[in-house]
């Protein structure tokens, strides 16, 4: 679907899901839904800062020519996208308080978000890289810039470029995953629908309200990541960046 | 000790009943979302005015909001409507359609990737629209997107333990039970966690496999 036509599905819900609202038994209680719309929001906010940092750290440890961290790093991946996220979440959850200092469920959530949607990233980041021509590596050689810089002001910059558009699913991906940081008790939007349906018995109505968050939230980041994706794109011929 | 072997040996066999469960409810639902997604793929192909739009506005829908909460409203919406379906069926339901969204997708890309010139070279040879299909479009459309719905299927497989909200009892609600019962937490949460990667590992070697057994010469079976 194109920016548009996403544009107006995202204005009519918001509109049918005000009208919605107001002629629902919640209207006096629209205090409940914001606040936990907040703390989805924090969670996604939070979970794309860390897996960003995860994603950059395992995408580049995955062509380090030191075998020991590129085997760290493949193997992270391996195991954070073969097992279930649920998994990850109850094992950082239940487990990892055996083992260590309590973490307090907000954290665990964004962790197990991150650790999960990270994996992901990474492969994306490591493939971007790879996918800027080795002339440009070689070019960088050339002129003497340190690895560092290399990697800074010549590789990056367009690798990035390629990495927006499957970041935008992966965005997508990860907004979803957060709701299932209501199994740890985090009163997202999720467990707050599922708490007034156990108190209001109001099913229809809670969980009508709690879609059109969702949804008019959901598209709003992907309209977002499209517009990201225009902005990074602009000036270059579709192809080239390949 | 912080592993506990004989425990784990315990507790084995409980786990892997409950990885069935999880089969069952990957497999189904798996099937539902191939043949759900067709439909999605070929409405929005045939280009129906006011359909197609539906169409793809539910799927547009599907795939922004959590399945999760799909779940929650699949499981407390339909009694409302006086459907009254177990806890199983309505996961595997959900589980389906949430997922025809993306193999829609797959479907769409394969159709495609399928040259316009070769439902002309059918048309000139004399097949009908069926030979046409069966013998020309579908050979070339699907052993491209074997390896995508494979994908999907072991992300499917991932996403099952979702449906412990709404009571099924699969392995990571076996595994948190077991835990809840033992407080001890390590080893079944760790097992479930080994059983996933196993299995997902198996299924995508599976796909893989199939995928370059299915490939067209010269395509190695890359989407």
């Amino acid at each position: 679907m194109s920016i548009r036509a996403r544009l107006i599905i995202l204005l009519a819900t918001l509109v049918l899901g005000g009208i919605y609202f107001v002629r629902s038994p919640f209207v006096d209680s629209g205090g409940v839904f914001l606040s936990a719309a907040v703390t989805t929001l924090e969670l996604v906010a939070a979970s794309t800062v860390v897996s960003l940092v995860i994603a950059f750290t395992a995408g580049i440890g995955r062509l380090s020519p030191w075998l020991p961290v590129r085997w760290l790093c493949i193997g992270y991946v391996e195991i954070f996208r073969g097992t279930s996220a649920l998994v990850q979440l109850f094992w950082l959850f239940y487990v990892l308080p055996l083992f260590g200092p309590r973490i307090d469920p907000f954290a665990a959530g964004v962790l197990g978000v991150s650790l999960n949607i990270g994996a992901y990233a990474a492969i994306v980041v490591e493939a971007s890289i790879r996918a800027v021509p080795q002339a440009q590596h070689e070019a960088a050689i050339a002129i003497n810039l340190s690895p560092f810089d290399r990697m800074r002001r010549i590789i990056l910059p367009q690798a990035i470029r390629i990495m927006i558009p499957p970041f935008g699913n992966l965005a997508i991906q990860l907004f979803k995953l957060t709701a299932l940081v209501s199994f740890i008790g985090i009163s997202d939007l999720t467990y707050t629908a599922y708490q007034l349906n156990q108190t209001t018995y109001l099913t229809v109505e809670v969980f009508t309200i709690i879609l059109f968050i969702y949804f008019a939230i959901g598209l709003s980041i992907s309209i977002g990541m499209k517009l990201l994706e225009n902005q990074y794109s602009r000036g270059i011929r579709l192809g080239d960046a390949r | 000790m912080i592993w506990d072997w004989a425990y784990t040996i315990e507790i084995l066999p409980q786990m892997a009943a409950a990885s069935l469960v999880t089969l069952q409810a990957t497999i189904f639902g798996f099937a539902l979302a191939a043949v759900l997604g067709l439909v999605w793929a070929i409405v929005g192909l045939l280009n129906i005015r006011g359909l197609s739009f539906l169409v793809a506005l539910v799927v547009e829908f599907i795939r922004t909001t959590p399945m999760l909460i799909q779940l929650f409203a699949m499981y407390y919406f339909l009694p409302v409507l006086g459907i009254y379906l177990p806890a199983m069926l309505c996961g595997v339901l959900t589980l389906g359609i949430h997922y025809s969204a993306y193999c829609a997708e797959v479907y769409r890309s394969g159709f495609g990737q399928v040259d316009r010139g070769q439902w002309e070279a059918a048309r000139v040879i004399n097949l009908t629209t069926s030979q046409t299909l069966k013998r020309v479009i579908l050979p070339q459309a699907i052993p491209p997107i074997i390896l995508p719905l494979g994908n999907y299927l072991v992300t499917m497989f991932k996403e099952t333990p979702v449906l412990l909200a709404i009571t099924v009892i699969e392995l990571v609600a076996t595994a948190r039970i077991i835990g809840n019962d033992t407080f001890k937490y390590t080893e079944p949460m760790t097992l479930a966690g080994v059983f996933f990667l196993i299995l997902s590992l198996v299924a995508a070697k599976l796909t893989r496999v199939l995928s370059e057994k299915a490939a067209l010469p010269g395509r190695h079976g890359q989407a």
